[in-house]
């Protein structure tokens, strides 16, 4: 725009943003701010905002009490082990479908696509069950069989469209360079797709992370990942607010950081290119 | 480039991602298909047997699936109108200029990483509590009495608790789009004389009409399927008031134990997301340059 | 080294051929050059030498060695693209060094041979450079240096020029010239620019939908064309071409006369016109005609220091040893 925005415009739009902004983000806000609070003090009425005693305590008494941490260990193996389980599958395959690509590739791109959208309820029954006379259940090693499986999609996906952009001829070179299959992925391709490899990663952890109808179904104690151990506070067993707040802020708190970074990736990963 | 040899070596390559997720596709289906035909309850004594289609008659003429058919598609609409409505308005303001614009995306994006547990407990609890929640407070400091959410409003409640969790990635996919529409073309119609309200209605919505095409039919597919904050607040209660499809199963299936009738529900849920997708596929496919 | 012969040679890409039954011989050391308008194959008959397409049918022979199904890490060729296809994550030193390695050359030996390479080239101040900090110009050194450095049988060229400005075009001409009259390995060449088809090759190939219309000296080409597709394609300006009672005159279908075989007069002439168009470039001036009756219009060049302009009357005198006649199958007679 060539002229210049007014300055008044410009706070006007700026307060009216901040605005919803903060009443948007207050939620979060408010558990964070009560995780540092007393019980007491969480359900005072009138609530306190800032000027309050601020206190570990609650943060303490989680880890304490309730295996907090075992329970954040089960996430992380969870989530990083269907992704990067998902990457090792699905690099090797979206290599093929963007650099060899067929007359079918299209099709089979879209159909993998189709996969995620089957409503997990569909097949609760079957892999309950199944899971159960595998002794599947409440293990981490069944969550990541089946996270891998659910994400697996959204993977392929996402790597094709970054390996899409890797000019095609500079592969053709290493092979004319006297690069064997190995050398050309390797020392060629990898490196130019790691940002892209990352990028994936980055959004399939969150993803796994967050995923809350398997992990709640499939787990009982030893495997809950946190989704499940948050979830076991839904029964109210008097105050706790402050509890819940530490436990729920350390539960969002790496996914939250980690969602900032990877705006663009939500975007190519979850429009599946319809969006640019 | 395809040679012999590099034709080969992908194919090798797309096996194990194509073998596991048919596998996953049709083993789990095929099986809920059976147990759907079956007279199948872990809790009750008695044989396994053929009890097509009974369980299906007895899921569909069930009230609570008239009424989880209901909740989910209201749940579905009601979260789409909000988001996307919301999302636009949201989206047209981050556009502007303004200070501050990076913090204020992470407030406005920072909702949709929060885990749907959380999310849920923490507006159940700190919110929506007629004791201690904020609204109760909020109400009772203007003299008027609590009011007990998820009593008296539970669907509504579940409603404003994922609206909460989707309205950042409505906006998110509907501002990334807008900043790709061409400001010559703003400035164009500027020229021909159109004030703002006519320069969104001809130029940003229709550039935008594709984006919230995306954003509904994906967010859909995803929404069909809610589980996690209705089984942490309300698990479908009071009655069945805010049960949806997936909830109505889940009940069937590991609460009651009744996997036949479960496994009926199944197919039904995938049916009602298979049109879905049909429509969902078809506006991805024109955009994949394959 | 370096001696091709393709026999047979066809390509379709599924239902669609795009090459017919191709025969092509290129001797040792020659400089050829595959030129065509866009769509003809000539960058697909490349890409089937280098091996980095199946032929569909047909042999390919390298010095006597069929390398049809041999890929193409081990043809012993070396292709620059016309994106140069430089890896962006190796410095050049790294980029110029990676056939090396894939060959398995010591780290003395590789680093012998890219400064032996940056020397010719003249790139070694930028040498540690990585490509995104080069120029159109310095990027298409590296990918020569890359190519030179495994000392190849042949070089293959897709189009290097196309993506570099028209100054530069001319100096990197030059410079590739210079290296085929150093380094005297065959080089297989690929443009839609007649122009440096002529001023480069030993040899010219045209190619039209994938067929071979001429094999010939750049001189042959343009002094004998065999058709009425190679003649309007060589020589810039293109070739009038007349047809109907002119061409009866001499007996055939169609005749042509090049723009610098007509000679151009105020007064007198066998052919008269109006120019509608002219176009002084100093050193030359070329006349757009109309009006004469032979063709809609025709090209005329005459000298830089011509005074005549746009609305002039022109005679035109054609330089007879020079017309070209054509049958009606558009063979020449």
């Amino acid at each position: 725009m060539a002229r210049a925005v007014t300055p008044r415009r410009k706070a006007i739009t700026t307060a009216a943003a901040w605005t919803i902004g903060f009443v948007i983000f207050f939620p979060i806000l408010w558990t964070i701010l009560t995780s540092f609070k007393t019980e007491a003090e969480a359900i005072a009425s009138p609530p306190s905002f800032l000027f309050f005693d601020w206190t570990l305590e609650n943060y303490v008494t989680v880890q304490q009490r309730s295996d907090y941490f075992g329970h954040f260990w089960n996430s992380v193996v969870i989530s990083f082990g269907s992704t990067l389980l998902g990457l090792i599958i699905a690099i090797p395959a979206a290599w093929s479908m963007a650099f060899v690509p067929g007359k079918r590739t299209k099709d089979l791109l879209m159909w993998m696509l189709s996969t995620k959208m089957m409503p997990a309820v569909g097949v609760l029954v079957p892999i309950y069950l199944g899971f159960k006379s595998l002794g599947l259940l409440d293990t981490r090693l069944g969550l990541v069989a089946i996270l891998t499986m659910i994400n697996l999609p959204i993977i392929v996906w996402m790597l094709y469209t970054y390996f899409k952009e890797i000019p095609g001829e500079i592969l053709e070179a290493a092979r004319m360079d006297g690069a064997s299959l190995r050398s050309e992925i390797l020392y060629v391709l990898a490196p130019m797709a790691v940002p892209g490899i990352a990028s994936t990663l980055l959004l399939n952890v969150i993803l796994a992370w967050n995923e809350a109808f398997w992990t709640l179904n499939l787990t009982a104690a030893k495997a809950a990942p946190l989704t499940a151990f948050i979830a076991s506070y839904s029964s109210p067993e008097g105050l706790f607010y402050a509890k819940l707040s530490a436990a729920s802020t350390m539960a969002i708190a790496p996914i939250l950081i980690m969602g900032w970074f990877s705006q663009k990736q939500l975007v190519r990963g979850l429009t599946f290119g319809a969006v640019k | 480039m395809s040679t012999q040899a590099s034709r080969s070596a992908a194919r090798l390559m797309l096996s194990p991602a194509v073998i596991l997720l048919l596998g996953w596709m049709i083993v789990p289906l095929a099986m809920t298909l059976w147990f759907s035909t079956l007279r199948y309850r872990l809790l009750s004594p008695g044989p396994v047997s053929w009890n097509f289609p009974n369980n299906y008659t007895f899921f569909v003429t069930d009230p609570a699936f008239v009424a989880a058919l209901l909740n989910t598609l209201v749940l579905v609409v009601a979260v789409l109108f909000i988001t996307v409505v919301f999302g636009t308005l949201l989206a047209l303001l981050l556009d502007q200029p303004m200070w501050g614009q990076g913090i204020v995306r992470i407030m406005v994006i920072a909702p949709f990483f929060v885990m749907p547990t959380v999310a849920a407990l923490v507006w159940k609890n700190m919110f929506m509590s007629p004791t201690s929640g904020l609204f109760a407070e909020l109400l009772k400091a203007f003299g008027l009495t609590p009011i007990d959410f998820f009593a008296h409003y539970p669907l509504a409640s579940v409603i404003a608790i994922v609206s909460w969790e989707w309205l950042p990635f409505a906006t998110l996919i509907l501002l990334t789009s807008l900043q790709s529409l061409d400001r010559e073309q703003v400035e164009a119609a500027e020229m021909d004389g159109a004030g703002p309200v006519r320069r969104f209605w001809f130029i940003a919505l229709p550039h935008l009409a594709r984006a919230i095409t995306v954003v509904i039919l994906i967010q859909t597919i995803f929404l069909l399927s809610i589980f996690a904050e209705i089984r942490v607040t309300t698990n479908g209660g009071p009655g069945t008031a805010s049960t949806n499809l997936p909830f109505l199963v889940y009940l069937r299936s590991l609460s009651q134990f009744d996997v036949g009738t479960g496994a009926a529900g199944g197919v039904v849920a995938i049916i009602l997301a298979n049109i879905v997708a049909i429509f969902l596929m078809r506006a991805v496919g024109k955009n994949l340059d394959a | 080294m370096g001696q091709f012969q393709l026999s047979g040679v066809t390509k379709a890409f599924g239902e669609t051929q795009v090459i017919p039954p191709l025969d092509l011989t290129i001797d040792e050391g020659e400089f050829v050059v595959f030129v065509g308008p866009s769509g003809c194959g000539k960058s697909t008959l490349l890409r089937l030498i280098a091996g980095l397409e199946d032929v569909s049918g047909g042999a390919i022979t390298i010095d006597g060695q069929d390398m049809t199904a041999v890929p193409p890490a081990r043809r012993g060729l070396a292709m620059v693209f016309q994106s140069y296809a430089l890896y962006p994550h190796m410095s050049v030193r790294k980029n110029i060094a990676f056939p090396l390695r894939m060959a398995g050359l010591s780290k003395a030996e590789q680093d012998r041979k890219v400064d032996a390479a940056a020397k010719v080239l003249n790139l070694t101040s930028y040498i540690d450079r990585r490509p995104g900090q080069l120029s159109g110009g310095q990027r298409q050194r590296v990918a020569i240096g890359r190519a030179i450095v495994r000392e190849p049988k042949a070089f293959l060229f897709d189009e290097p020029l196309s993506n570099l400005d028209a100054a530069l075009r001319v100096g990197m001409r030059l410079e590739i010239t210079e290296l085929h009259e150093r380094l005297k390995t065959t080089m297989i060449y690929v443009t839609h620019d007649q122009v440096e088809a002529m001023t480069m090759a030993d040899k010219i190939v045209v190619l039209n939908a994938g067929r071979i219309e001429q094999v010939g000296t750049p001189l042959d080409l343009y002094r004998s064309p065999r058709n009425l597709f190679v003649a309007g394609f060589i020589g810039s300006p293109r070739m009038n071409l007349l047809t109907g009672p002119e061409a009866a005159r001499y007996t055939t279908t169609t005749i042509g006369i090049r723009p610098e075989h007509i000679a151009v007069s105020a007064t007198s002439g066998p052919w008269r016109g109006r120019i509608v168009v002219s176009e002084h470039l100093g050193s030359d001036t070329f006349f757009h005609v109309a009006d004469t009756g032979l063709a809609p219009s025709m090209t005329v060049r005459a000298g830089g220091e011509v005074a005549l302009t746009h609305g002039d009357t022109v005679f035109l005198t054609p330089d007879t040893s020079k017309i070209h006649r054509f049958d009606a199958n558009g063979l020449r007679v």
